[in-house]
């Protein structure tokens, strides 16, 4: 069936719908995690370690307990002990043990009957530290004279004599590379250095909870994943999993961030101790920088090896990302995606896991991959340089295609990275004419998208409309792009499908909406819902007809007898069937439960033109081109936003964000005054092309478009400065001052 | 925290004088409520100016200047086109705070009060020979607007003292005046240099002119050395350089997660450079 939908005509799919929550959002009736209050309710405030790395000696709570108005004080101590692993780790980053692991930490909690109480609370809660010497960054953490940060904490795979803050080492490759090397006509090797930076979503986590002394719990949660919720704070509390109901709020930005718990489940903990009545947290900005998930900062070594005409030969990369005080960096991920653009014959990964005193990374749109590409992509684009080739012919030469041997293992199947290359190429942007102190670049990114669980559930209504419940909390359009599938293979208008995003209570469990899944699983668990629902209403006109259902086909929304053998009935609609379910069988639905199968990888080339002002280092984005394979845009506007919205985010990571901290392990920079998001207008108008190669593992050939678009804009800003100034920088962000420094040091040296 | 709103500034004056504990003014509140929020700042008594009589306010002075009220806001500066006509670089430095919701609120003098090394407003109120009125327990007085800054967060304001009006000069003919700021960013963010130069011309050649330099000192700073290297020329490129060898020797900054001492350093010489130009061609009758 796959096949035949490739090439079918589509009457919604594809065209620009009105998003169903578009009128709540615009009219500010939405309500997002922030703006649920109940009765009774009280307000929480955490307190948190101004230190990088201390001992917690002790915690005197006597004189917030003894204002008025303070219900709850709660420690570690009032959660349960001897979980293990990334139980342990979950349970430790959202209320610290015995030391405090970075600044920002949480150490204890307090619940009060205002929210202004409860912040005084918090003040008065007197905690007594022994300073540990720390360490922030991921070089300085690797010594093996480094500040132990958890000794012991390093898996098997590590091997002696490292530093004990590397828990994890991960080596794989294929072919012979010192043959590959050997082959070269040049090989280059660079060290690339980024910074952590922070997904920046728009809305502070927010949460109310409530937890009785029956173990019985709610939450109401602004989260990309109401059972990562559930299970999470469950098992830090010792909670039986199910008699948790978690209900997701609409969210404002999550980009990986909201994927996890931080403080909710310190709502749940005062909530058991202040007796039952519900908490209400909400972070500040600062908390959100200092303590939620921003992704890794990474240090990365690259050698390629080319031939003089632009053929790779070979390629390394060793990279080393600290994530945090805990296990977990992306670099996994950023190992896989490091070289997926390029047919290499042999290829070597090396990566470590490193622990520094710094929050715990959280994912972040394409984990691991924008910093992979950074350090690839722009050695590539040196080499190119150096050998007078164009680049983007360059990748165009060696670029992957279907049947091809992926870097990190598996074949490639249906892949649209030459079209995407090809698209760009004809892109007028790439003729734009360049003016003095300006450069173009050019790099490519790679997601491979996920599955993952998935329950979904359609109903249909007594008037023929039709409601569908999925999991996956809408970020990106979600909601309009499930009801034009749905409406579409239903044969129905899409104004009478509504799509639900609902509680834990209401399907089985579902993995957030991450790794560009929601469009990807959700279609496709949704076709297969509503192939049930047809079965059953074609059954439903057979038996009224009294002919056989497997005579029966839908065909445009109705009901139809399959060929004139099958005896001569005018259709029967949705609506009529519906009309009548009552007396014809009872209730009409259609669920699906599993991983849907058949992921479609996703590739994008960005093309950027920046203008750098040699006297003061500072960088302007003329022009920004995005090409990216959608597979199959559901609805295109959305499919736009999530490549303007990844090329926004990878060119303030490119310029300006970054985490910066002090020689004493504090964040600086925890408010976006410090914390430099591009504003909009810091950047033009970004310019998309959708390349469709239908993914023929998805009923409508989605991919997945979420996650490619923040991994090409860190190289390509970096090569089009290099183009602009002469001068190469190979440590991000790459702020005013050290792009004046390296211009600087071109005209001095 | 007691909230007041005096009808006079003596009144204000003597509120505060009288207070024991942490006191603000409120302004406009966009420095004083944002520190408040984040837990900076708990005032204990927040005195109110804006229900004082003509607070906002802009008037031209006997002598042809402008008198403004402490609690105009940077809206209202940049809808009063004879004021931006005289002294636009004033002007543009108040426009370039924050968005148009804090314009609609934040004031000139609570930008100066603040003490903020950075505040966007104050190069150009120095450049252009401000005064402000300070008005306290015993009276008023006129001082010049530069002794006002003492440090970061700090001003020389004595306890119980206000400020009751900026006054800016007659803008006389032949004049020019101008600010610019470096920051990464187009908007919403705070200056990691800013610079303001008010210039007289004498046909082509510069009669007299201030330079004054935010962000690379403890205070915004006036520099004669700069104003020197410009006066009795005609901005020529050899005085463009004196300009910016005076600037950057004059910066003394920090290096901090904003930038670099270096790179402040460098940047005062090229913003003095190029406001200079600026600042020339109006003087001349050349918008810009
Ligand atoms: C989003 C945002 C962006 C901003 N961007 C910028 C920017 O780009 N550049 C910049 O320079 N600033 C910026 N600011 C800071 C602030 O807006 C300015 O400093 C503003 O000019 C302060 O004026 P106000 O009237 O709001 O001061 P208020 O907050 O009312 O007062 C500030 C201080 O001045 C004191 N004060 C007020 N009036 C008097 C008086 N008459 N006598 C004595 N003391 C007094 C108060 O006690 C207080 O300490 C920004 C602020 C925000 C929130």
């Amino acid at each position: 069936m796959a096949k035949d939908e490739m090439t079918r005509e589509f009457k919604l799919v594809g065209t620009r719908a009105l998003r169903p929550d578009g009128l709540d959002k615009v009219t500010g009736r939405a309500r997002y995690g922030a703006d649920f209050a109940l009765p009774g309710m009280l307000w929480g405030a955490v307190v948190r370690s101004p230190h990088a790395h201390a001992r917690i000696v002790g915690i005197d709570a006597a004189k917030a307990l003894a204002l008025d108005g303070v219900k709850a004080v709660v420690t570690r101590a009032d959660f349960p002990a001897g979980l293990t692993g990334s139980d342990w780790d979950i349970q430790e980053n959202v209320m610290a043990g015995e030391v405090a692991l970075y600044d920002g930490h949480a150490v204890a909690a307090v619940a009060a009957t205002s929210a202004l109480i409860a912040q005084e609370a918090a003040r008065l809660i007197e905690v007594s530290y022994d300073l540990l010497p720390h360490v922030t960054d991921v070089d300085a953490a690797m010594r093996p004279d480094a500040p132990a940060i958890r000794p012991g904490s390093a898996d098997h795979t590590v091997p002696d004599g490292m530093s004990p803050n590397v828990v994890s080492y991960i080596e794989y490759g294929r072919g012979d590379l010192d043959a590959g090397f050997a082959e070269a006509d040049i090989v280059r090797e660079q060290t690339y250095k980024s910074e952590a930076t922070h997904q920046g979503y728009i809305e502070p986590q927010a949460c109310v909870g409530q937890l009785g002394a029956d173990g019985k719990g709610e939450m109401w949660v602004t989260t990309q994943g109401q059972w990562y919720v559930r299970r999470d704070c469950a098992n830090v509390l010792g909670l039986d999993v199910a008699q948790l109901r978690v209900t997701p709020s609409e969210i404002g930005g999550g980009f990986g961030g909201k994927t996890t718990v931080f403080m909710e489940p310190l709502a749940l903990a005062l909530s058991r101790k202040a007796g039952g009545k519900p908490v209400k947290l909400v972070m500040s900005r600062a908390e959100v920088l200092r303590a939620t998930g921003p992704t890794a900062s990474a240090s990365m070594d690259v050698k390629i090896g080319m031939k003089k005409d632009g053929t790779m030969t070979a390629g390394r990369v060793e990279f080393r990302m600290q994530g945090g005080a805990f296990p977990g960096s992306p670099v996994p991920d950023a190992l896989k995606c490091a070289f997926a653009p390029y047919k290499l014959p042999a290829v070597l990964h090396i990566g470590y896991d490193v622990l520094a005193n710094r929050p715990k990374a959280a994912a972040y749109r394409a984990p691991g991959a924008p910093m992979a590409a950074f350090a690839v992509e722009s050695l590539v684009d040196e080499m190119a340089r150096e050998l007078g080739l164009d680049p983007l012919e360059l990748r165009q030469k060696n670029a992957v295609e279907e049947g091809d041997q992926s870097s990190y293992g598996p074949k490639f199947r249906k892949i649209g990275l030459k079209e995407v290359l090809a698209a760009a190429r004809a892109h007028p942007n790439l003729a734009a004419p360049l003016g003095p102190n300006q450069g173009r670049g050019i790099a490519t990114g790679y997601w491979s998208n996920y599955n993952g669980d998935t329950a979904v559930s359609m109903a249909v209504a007594e008037d023929g409309t039709v409601q569908v419940s999925v999991g996956t909390p809408d970020i990106g359009g979600s909601r309009a792009s499930i009801g034009l599938m749905v409406a579409e293979y239903l044969g129905i208008p899409y104004e009478s499908v509504r799509v639900n995003v609902v509680e834990t209570g209401a399907l089985a469990i579902n993995e957030p909406t991450h790794g560009s899944r929601a469009t990807f699983a959700n279609g496709k668990a949704a076709v297969a819902a509503c192939d049930q629902a047809i079965k059953e209403m074609c059954r439903r006109a057979a038996a009224d007809w009294g002919i056989d259902a497997e005579a029966v086909e839908w065909i445009d929304g109705a009901a139809q007898p399959a060929g004139p053998n099958a005896g001569k009935f005018p259709p029967m609609s949705l609506a009529e069937i519906a009309g009548r379910m009552s007396d014809s069988g009872g209730p009409i639905a259609g669920h699906f439960e599993g991983i849907p199968r058949g992921v479609g990888a996703s590739f994008g080339t960005h093309v950027v033109d920046v203008e750098v002002d040699p006297e003061t280092g500072r960088t302007t984005i003329l022009r920004y081109l995005v090409v990216q394979d959608a597979g199959r845009a559901i609805q295109p506007a959305y499919v736009e936003g999530q490549y303007q919205g990844g090329a926004a985010q990878g060119i303030g990571w490119a310029l300006n964000e970054g985490y910066v901290y002090g020689a004493d392990g504090r964040l600086q920079n925890a408010t976006f005054l410090d914390y430099r998001i591009p504003v909009a207008s810091d950047l033009p108008m970004i310019d998309t092309v959708i390349v469709e190669v239908p993914n023929p593992g998805h009923p409508f050939g989605v991919r997945g478009v979420g996650e490619t678009g923040i991994a090409p804009p860190l190289p390509a800003v970096a090569n089009a400065v290099a183009a602009a100034t002469g001068v190469r920088l190979r440590e991000l962000p790459m702020s005013p001052p050290k792009v004046l420094e390296a211009i600087r040091g071109r005209r001095d040296g | 925290m007691r909230y007041h709103t005096p009808q006079t500034f003596e009144d204000a004056a003597r509120i505060a004088a009288g207070a024991a504990g942490v006191t603000r003014f409120l302004a406009g509140g966009t420095d004083v409520l944002v520190q408040m929020r984040s837990g900076l700042v708990l005032p204990d008594d927040m005195i109110d100016l804006k229900h004082i009589p003509g607070v906002r306010d802009i008037a031209r002075t006997a002598d042809g200047g402008w008198r403004i009220g402490v609690a105009v806001s940077g809206a209202e500066l940049g809808e009063h086109a004879a004021l931006k006509a005289d002294w636009p670089g004033v002007v543009e430095a108040m426009e370039l705070i924050g968005s148009t919701q804090v314009q609609g609120r934040a004031t000139l003098t609570g930008n100066l009060c603040n003490g903020s090394p950075a505040a966007d407003s104050v190069p150009g109120l120095v450049a252009a020979g401000a005064m402000v009125t300070v008005t306290g327990p015993s009276g008023s007085r006129d001082v010049a607007v530069e002794t006002i800054p003492a440090g970061p967060g700090k001003t020389a304001l004595a306890p119980g003292e206000l400020i009751s009006a900026i006054t800016l000069p007659p803008r006389g003919a032949h004049g020019g005046d101008a600010y610019l700021r470096f920051i990464p960013r187009t908007e919403m963010d705070i200056a990691v240099v800013g610079c303001a130069v008010n210039l007289v011309l004498d046909g082509d050649q510069i009669a007299s002119a201030r330079v004054a330099l935010g962000a690379v000192a403890p205070t915004v700073i006036l520099v004669p050395e700069a104003a020197a290297a410009i006066t009795g020329t005609a901005l020529d490129a050899a005085a463009l350089e004196a300009l910016a060898g005076a600037a950057s020797a004059a910066a003394r900054p920090i290096s901090d997660k904003r930038g670099t001492a270096d790179f402040r350093t460098e940047v005062a010489g090229v913003l003095a450079r190029r406001v200079a130009e600026i600042a020339y061609a109006r003087a001349k009758g050349h918008a810009k």
